[in-house]
């Protein structure tokens, strides 16, 4: 910026009024030099015409002094114009550049100049000739200043717009260097395409990955490089994707790399727009080959079994679910379940290593039998397999799937040095889809591979369903025996047992009954049997013997004439039971019964059978004084001879042998023949100094009959049908009274 | 390259600073912005007048802050820095005042920096005005200005680049909120109050430079001081804030279009 000069010390007029009268040209006092009026009027057109950088009091003091100037000029001898040039480039200087103040700068020069700051003597000769100089020389110095600043100032913001943009394309060209490293040096591959799917640019490792080189895939199209085993939706996703409607996508790929093998890829595709409209494609691919293959492997062997390489139980239940999901109405689905005969028993002399061979060539067979018509067999675990049977049509017949797997494992097996026959079992079940669920198909097959084991191994069985209800509500007793002995629903009848001579109760014979929250009483016949083959008859037969000791205790104690003897039956289970005869001691004791009041039956199998530490438990139980009798006498393969070396000391007639005894008399000789066998087994009884009681007494009839033939005691429906203790308890307070 | 900011030169369409510099008479301009500056005077003649306006409003707020002690200036939205820049007007005054210009013009900035080349006492730095966050540290990093002294903030015809939805409130709190007690905030801002038509067209037109402008009504200029002391004669039409003499304040100060402040941040008692 242009100093301002001081305009001290010139020879100026300072007066007071001339400055009033500067500010009013009307008011110029004629004859009085006014430089300060004439430079506040200059100042105040400038202000007014353009912009002026300065204040006001600036501009007027800027001004000022280019009057004073200009006037000194003007006088000056020699004359010259040069000072003029000089005002001119200083107005250009301090900004004052509009072209209508300059046109009011000459305009005043020749105007009113000479008149207003000129005194009168000052005034030389030639003095119009003088301004017009002046007004030449600093339009002159103004035009020069201007073009040289308009100059000056062009270039400038030329060379600045240029400098902007060299700053602005250096830092893309950095910016570009940046991106050029991490695309050439990334590790993952990046790829962009045209959205016509031309290749436009890869970097190394992505041409790596593929196999290609780079320019070989700059002459590909993308489309190349999608296949028809790509994942379903793939290739609409990229077309969705070119077209706009989605910004990204990442998916799974698998590319086929140049050299045939096979490249899986995590690739993420980025759609880059160019004012909004889809321009490029930006791929990235990470070759993900080895975790691919691992998760695949991890999958295989998360649903395969490890030895035989067979589908796993998991991945056939996975299967089974699907099949039962899809299938169409009326479809059947079918499953063999196959189990080794015997398998336990190789394992065991043979070793693992043998048994896991020959699963391993049964796992085969099996595999390679159903091949054809692509059956998935499966190991579900041991020596368990199974064969789902899926298909819909005829031809699918899983008996014929298990004939042929039968026959597959029958063939011998040639196992190290060993050749093994070999058999197996199988459950067949086949039942139409919309029907079952898997969990169902599965529980009939292990079933139904139960009853063919059953029926003799070797063999295969077809599910019935009705045969499976019985099994069904069968194994609902069974599971529910334990808690029913915890909750007491059992309970115990006693049915009489009666002199035949006197017709006095001598004896009850204790038989449980179960109070079934559901189904009511059930009688021993329903589940005696059940807590036989589970075993919890040792529990169940502990806690009636406790309950019979204690209820015939009561009697004795009430009825002491009475001697009722309570009669228990015990199991070949508990008989085995090498703590038998603790618990029967411990009864007694526990009750207080006298141990010739309690007789324990035993079934004729039972006792035929009993050799070591069960016959020495028989005769530790005769020690302690208690009775023995055999139950059921005559309906086993009696072997007499155990008469011999028991301490036996009562025979139960089966009530086969009473029944015969008839009144009606319409078999004659049949009845005649069964009197006769009971005769002589009285008779046989009586020479071995035992007992005999006949059950099943069911007339007035049988019992005199039975009485005739000198048999001791009778038990049956004449003699009164089984009762609770309550009920024994009055007969026998009856029978005190009477 | 710092976000926002631009990542080309477009020399094809005009730029703020440069039609500002040429309705100041100044040649740092191109033809594409003469083209403007002229289409946009045919239509307001007003126009040219509100930028000088605007520009002897700085002059006059810049002289008061002097006279008030200030000696660093932080002027953001500075254009190209020609006629009546701060710094000369400052350092005429007070030869070791310090100036900071800011602006979001790449050109303006070039320029600015050659233009500055040698003084010692100034420094330029590229950012927007959205980010005051970044404006801040960088003239920190500059080391020109002292943040713990008073400094005078100058915001001249810049603000009305900001529409509503960039938050200049928060702008300005954040601005405010670095300066220490003594310090002076100026605002110039154009407004919509008192305005004919063709004001409110040219302001439309203006678009074709990189931004809009948004008119503000002098309650909104106002509340831009915060809770700082607006100065006399508060936010008024431009040559209406204390004008070198009454004479020069035109009949019409409100043809000018745009409000002028000067606010104070006095330490709150306690």
């Amino acid at each position: 910026m242009a100093a301002v000069p001081d305009s001290a010390g010139v020879d100026a007029g300072r007066d007071p009024a001339g400055v009033d009268a500067g500010r009013d040209p009307a008011g110029v006092v004629a004859g009085r030099a006014d430089a300060q009026g004439y430079a506040a009027d200059w100042a105040r057109a400038v202000r007014r015409l353009g912009f002026v950088p300065l204040s006001v009091a600036e501009t007027e003091r800027l001004l000022l002094a280019h009057t004073i100037r200009l006037a000194q000029a003007v006088r000056a001898e020699p004359f010259t114009a040069h000072p003029a040039e000089e005002i001119g480039r200083a107005l250009v200087e301090a900004h004052l550049t509009e072209p209508q103040a300059l046109e009011w700068t000459l305009h005043a020069l020749g105007a009113t100049f000479g008149r207003r700051v000129l005194c009168d003597g000052e005034r030389p000769a030639d003095l119009a000739e003088r301004i017009a100089a002046v007004q030449g020389g600093l339009a002159a110095g103004f035009a020069r200043a201007l073009r040289d600043r308009t100059f000056s100032q062009q270039e400038r913001i030329a060379r600045s717009a240029w400098q902007a943009r060299d700053e602005v394309e250096q830092a893309l060209r950095e910016s570009e260097e940046r991106f050029r490293a991490v695309f050439t040096g990334a590790a993952i591959g990046i790829g962009i395409a045209g959205v016509d799917g031309r290749i436009i640019d890869v970097n190394q490792a992505f041409a790596d990955m593929l196999g290609y080189s780079i320019e070989e895939l700059r002459e590909i199209n993308v489309a190349a490089l999608f296949h028809a085993d790509d994942a379903a939706g793939m290739w609409e996703l990229y077309q969705e994707l070119i077209e706009g409607k989605h910004d990204a996508a990442r998916v799974e790929k698998r590319y086929h790399r140049k050299d045939g093998t096979v490249v899986w890829t995590d690739l993420a595709v980025s759609l880059i727009r160019h004012d909004g409209r889809p321009r490029f494609t930006v791929a990235m691919i990470e070759d993900i080959t080895e975790r691919y293959e691992l998760q695949q492997r991890l999958r295989f062997q998360a649903l395969h079994d490890p030895l035989t390489g067979l589908p796993n139980r998991t991945l056939f239940f996975e299967t089974l679910g699907r099949v039962l999901d899809t299938a169409d109405a009326g479809q059947r689905v079918g499953v063999c379940f196959l189990d080794l005969d015997g398998f336990k028993a190789i394992n065991d002399s043979l070793g693992h290593d043998l048994g896991d061979r020959l699963l391993v060539m049964i796992g085969r067979r099996l595999a390679a039998c159903v091949a054809d018509h692509g059956h998935l067999v499966a190991r579900m675990g041991g020596d368990e397999f199974v064969i789902l049977v899926d298909g819909g049509d005829d031809t699918d017949d899983p008996v014929a799937v298990a004939e042929a797997a039968l026959a597959a494992v029958a063939a011998p097996v040639h196992v190290g040095e060993h050749q093994l026959a070999v058999s197996a079992s199988v459950g067949i079940v086949q039942c139409p889809a919309s029907e079952t669920t898997a969990s169902e198909l599965m529980k009939a097959a292990d079933t139904t591979l139960y009853w063919a084991k059953a029926a003799g191994r070797g063999r295969w069985a077809v599910y019935d369903p009705e045969r499976g209800a019985r099994d069904i509500a069968r194994s609902a007793l069974v599971a529910g025996l334990p808690a029913a002995l915890e909750r007491g629903e059992f309970v115990l009848h006693y049915q009489p047992i009666v002199s035949l001579l006197e017709g006095t109760m001598l004896a009850v014979e204790a038989l449980v009954r179960w109070e079934h929250p559901e189904l009511g009483l059930i009688g021993p016949d329903r589940f005696i049997g059940l807590a036989e083959e589970t075993g919890l008859i040792v529990r169940l037969g502990e806690w009636v013997l406790r309950q019979a000791c204690e209820d015939a205790e009561r009697w004795w104690r009430e009825f002491p004439d009475a001697r009722l003897v309570v009669s228990v039956n015990l199991a070949a289970r508990q008989a085995d039971e090498p703590a038998i005869v603790d618990t029967v001691a411990d009864a007694l004791q526990t009750s207080g019964l006298p141990a010739e009041l309690l007789q324990l039956e035993l079934t004729e199998s039972a006792v035929m059978g009993s050799a070591g530490e069960p016959l020495r438990s028989l005769h530790r139980l005769a020690a302690l004084g208690v009775r023995l009798a055999v139950d059921d006498f005559g309906t086993g393969y009696s072997n007499l001879a155990y008469l011999r070396r028991l301490p036996i000391h009562c025979l139960k007639l089966a009530g086969p042998f009473v029944e015969g005894i008839r009144a009606d008399g319409t078999d004659v000789a049949a009845d005649h023949r069964d009197e006769r066998i009971v005769d002589a087994l009285v008779r046989l009884a009586h020479a071995l100094e035992l007992w005999v009681t006949a059950e099943a007494v069911e007339t007035g009839v049988q019992a005199e009959r039975l009485r005739a033939l000198r048999c001791d005691t009778g038990q049956g429906r004449y003699f009164g049908a089984p009762a609770s203790a309550d009920v024994i308890t009055a007969r026998l307070r009856g029978g005190a009274l009477a | 390259m710092p976000d926002g900011l631009p990542t080309e030169i477009d020399l094809t369409r005009p730029s703020a600073a440069r039609v500002y510099d040429y309705f100041l008479g100044g040649a740092h301009n191109f033809e594409i912005d003469r083209q403007l500056a002229e289409q946009i005077a045919s239509m307001t003649p007003n126009l040219a007048a509100t930028m000088r306006s605007g520009r002897e409003f700085l002059r006059r707020a810049v002289r008061v802050l002097l006279d008030a002690g200030i000696d660093q200036f932080l002027d953001i939205g500075s254009g190209i820095p020609t006629v009546g820049n701060v710094h000369e007007v400052a350092q005429g005054v007070n030869p070791k005042a310090r100036v900071v210009y800011v602006d979001i013009d790449p050109v303006a900035v070039a320029h600015s920096r050659e233009l500055l080349a040698g003084n010692e006492l100034t420094g330029v730095i590229h950012a927007d005005l959205r980010e005051p966050e970044r404006i801040l540290a960088e003239t920190r990093q500059l080391g020109l200005i002292d943040f713990s002294r008073p400094m005078g903030i100058l915001l001249a015809g810049v603000v009305h680049f900001i529409p509503d939805a960039d938050g200049p409130e928060a702008i300005l709190a954040t601005l405010r909120a670095a300066a220490a007690p003594g310090s002076f905030l100026v605002v110039s801002h154009s407004t919509f109050e008192d305005q004919p038509q063709e004001m409110l067209d040219a302001q439309r037109l203006s678009a074709r430079t990189a931004t809009e402008i948004t008119l503000r009504s002098r309650a909104q200029v106002t509340g831009f001081f915060g809770d700082w002391t607006v100065l006399e004669p508060g936010v008024v039409h431009m040559p209406l804030w204390r004008p070198d003499s009454p004479s020069e304040v035109d009949e019409h100060p409100e043809r000018f279009g745009a409000f002028g402040g000067v606010a104070r941040y006095d330490q709150p008692a306690g």
